[in-house]
């Protein structure tokens, strides 16, 4: 990552801490995925950028920041990306995926905070996370109350804006939430200088919806019994995801979908016939946390589908694209967000379907529901999701986690007798 | 040829072994302190095997607990949670059980049905709940864990509130501050581990299966009474319930080919 060096250094990073964090990655990477074997070809682009994470993209970045882009850094599947594009602007996830940043985010949050919380803090406050400093604006929501409240601190340095994301699914909460789209459209087109027109957000929802098609593609590629691409890859490239360019993602991920489904012509699985197959459900896994699937996939089962954030809960469901007015537009896009399943909301039961839904779409053995340390919407959750499942006689393991390593061999002691329980 | 079934169960606290024959009756068993190298226990158990006249050429070796990756003549590994489930199977005589399995540092609630486990909990990193707590309260009264228990069946009326290991020995330093009696304190240590085991296997599916406990802590009958009474349920203890988990390491070990 040399090349980098100087433009790190312009956007003003820790360079001495970030080159600690650089050098723990490429060990991380070459143990949870180079190690894998029969890997998909199409998988090369990931391991590209994910070798250079801080440097490939961010240098994109800040090429379009010259010719006057505005860079929008968001922390959630609410944000709706399309109002952003359709003004010309770019958006890009933030850093808080490792336990590398957690200490810097607990010097100002409580310990008792979810680690993603704090090691986005610790990421912002360290200078260690390009693309917290490369971002024009931070968009918030207030999906928890943890980030509600660090975005008060986060927002000290750099312009935030936060979306109020309705906490139930009533009739007048759409209409609500179509209302925040409107204002935050208006927000951007005054940060851009550009405005959203009809065409513009149309184009930017088919953009968007191109993309969500893409990763289901690569999804329904899981669902064969002959699994083409293991969970870890999938992970991976989902990660990516939220960072790169929508219409290459696009390209990117149809190009690996056209390999998986070659493979399942074919009989290709990277697993032996016979194994496991787990659904993992939860909070979000962000990059680079592999911790969880990395276990699993060593323990002998197999991740076939994610039910969150850095998963289903971003591709599923399309915005319309017939609207022909900003406003119907606006109440598309509403109830194309309303859709996803957050914990955040009561009642949630929509969740439960949907991981009943998966169980049969991917053919799974058993399900993990994992959350992240101190989430209290996804922990409480975990009573109705394993009663649900336990009803519908699908094997059921609760976990919890944080990003340190220090529980590894707890959770494979969990993990290996729930694989064991699974093949019976 | 295989003639013996060794299980090898090592755990935080003690290391158990288990030697069954083509039969599947016990006819060896060995417990020691697993000290603070698995490698080094392992070793040991190796040499006490073939001088007690069970050579590892004969027996399929399976190893769990903790210290299960430490066994580097085991033929497989198996995690403790299934071979608590099978031993106690075993060791109780039955297919349809609930196991608690009190252990050094994790207290385990096992569900089995037909013989095989269903269902799982498993306390997280915080060791509340079970023998290691036990053990550092024991110290700090500077009596053994069995006479503490012993002593709690005397005892009554204090309480500990916290569930961290640490602060509960805090509030043990201040009931010994203030003068209450030994066996009060006592009494409201293990009041304290069943209050938690109880709540942990409360939420787990409360049907007609008996409760078996295994792990070290099967031989203090006070703690058998009550966690029985916490739960509403007879809790059955047995000899070999401290052996279970190489109980079922030993079973497991019937399906390795050699």
């Amino acid at each position: 990552m040399s090349d980098y060096v100087s433009m790190w250094k312009d956007l003003g990073m820790d360079l001495e801490n970030h080159d600690l964090l650089c050098q723990v990655l490429p060990t991380a990477v070459g143990d949870v995925f180079l190690t894998q074997e029969n890997r998909p070809k199409g998988m090369d682009f990931w391991d590209l950028v994910i070798s250079e994470v801080h440097g490939i993209r961010p240098k994109e970045l800040i090429e379009e920041q010259k010719k006057g882009r505005k860079v929008f850094g968001t922390f959630c599947v609410y944000v709706p990306d399309e109002v952003v594009v359709a003004a010309n602007g770019i958006v890009t996830g933030l850093c808080g995926g490792s336990q590398f940043w957690v200490p810097g985010g607990e010097a100002v949050l409580p310990k008792s905070t979810c680690p993603l919380i704090k090691a986005s803090v610790g990421a912002r406050l360290g200078r260690t996370c390009p693309f917290f400093r490369i971002a024009d604006m931070y968009v918030g929501e207030t999906t928890c109350d943890g980030k509600k409240k660090a975005y008060e601190i986060l927002g000290e340095d750099v312009p935030l804006y936060v979306m109020d994301v309705p906490q139930m699914k009533r009739e007048k909460d759409i209409l609500k939430w179509k209302d925040e789209i409107a204002e935050f459209a208006k927000k951007v087109e005054e940060f851009t200088g550009n405005t959203i027109t009809v065409e513009k957000l149309n184009e930017a929802i088919h953009i968007i919806n191109e993309k969500r098609k893409a990763l289901a593609r690569v999804y329904n590629c899981r669902k064969s019994t002959c699994l083409p691409i293991s969970g870890r890859d999938a992970l991976l490239m989902m990660q990516i995801s939220f960072f790169d360019d929508p219409v290459r993602c696009a390209q990117m991920c149809n190009k690996l979908a056209g390999e998986l489904e070659q493979r399942i012509a074919d009989g290709v699985s990277v697993v032996p016939a016979g194994t496991k197959r787990i659904l993992v459900t939860g909070t979000p896994l962000a990059v680079p946390n592999w911790k969880l699937h990395n276990i699993i996939e060593t323990s002998g089962a197999a991740v076939v589908c994610e039910e969150m954030c850095t998963g289903t809960r971003y591709f599923e469901n399309l915005v319309d694209e017939t609207q022909t007015t900003l406003d119907g537009q606006f109440m598309a896009l509403s109830q194309r967000y309303m859709k996803t399943n957050c914990a955040c909301f009561t009642p949630n039961t929509g969740r439960i379907d949907d991981i009943l839904r998966m169980v049969k779409e991917y053919h799974v053995d058993g399900v993990i529901d994992c959350s992240l340390k101190f989430c209290c919407l996804y922990d409480t959750e975990k009573y109705s999701v394993s009663r649900a499942l336990k009803e519908a006689g699908v094997p059921v393991l609760s976990l919890e986690t944080d990003y340190a390593d220090t529980d590894a061999e707890q959770l494979r002691t969990r993990i290996g007798a729930f694989i064991e329980l699974l093949n019976g | 040829m295989i003639r013996y079934l060794i299980g090898i169960d090592i755990g935080s606290t003690c290391a158990k072994t288990v030697v069954m024959d083509g039969e599947r009756q016990i006819q060896f068993r060995l417990l020691q302190p697993t000290g603070w190298s698995s490698v080094d226990t392992a070793e040991e158990i190796r040499r006490r095997l073939e001088s007690e006249g069970f050579p590892l050429e004969d027996a399929a070796v399976v190893a769990t607990g903790y210290g299960r990756v430490s066994v580097p003549y085991a033929d497989k590994c198996v995690t403790e949670i299934t071979c608590h489930g099978r031993g106690a199977c075993h060791v109780y005589g039955e297919s349809c059980l609930t196991v608690i399995d009190i252990g050094g540092q994790d207290t385990k609630i096992i569900q089995i049905q037909q013989g095989a486990v269903s269902d799982f909990l498993m306390n997280d990193k915080c060791s509340a709940g079970t023998g290691r707590f036990l053990e550092i309260m024991a110290n700090t009264l500077a009596v053994r864990p069995e006479e503490l228990c012993q002593m709690a069946a005397q005892g009554g009326g204090a309480s500990i509130s916290s569930m961290c290991t640490v602060f509960a020995e805090s509030e043990v330093i201040s009931l010994i501050g203030r003068g209450e009696k030994r066996e009060n304190i006592a009494f409201a240590v293990v009041d304290s581990i069943v209050k938690k085991v109880a709540s942990q296997a409360g939420r787990m599916s409360a049907g007609q299966e008996a409760v078996c406990l295994t792990g070290g802590l099967c031989g203090y009958p006070y703690l058998r009474q009550s966690l029985s009474a916490a739960l509403g349920r007879e809790v059955r203890t047995a000899e070999d319930g401290r052996y279970a988990g190489a109980v079922g390491a030993a079973l497991s070990a019937a399906a390795i080919q050699k």
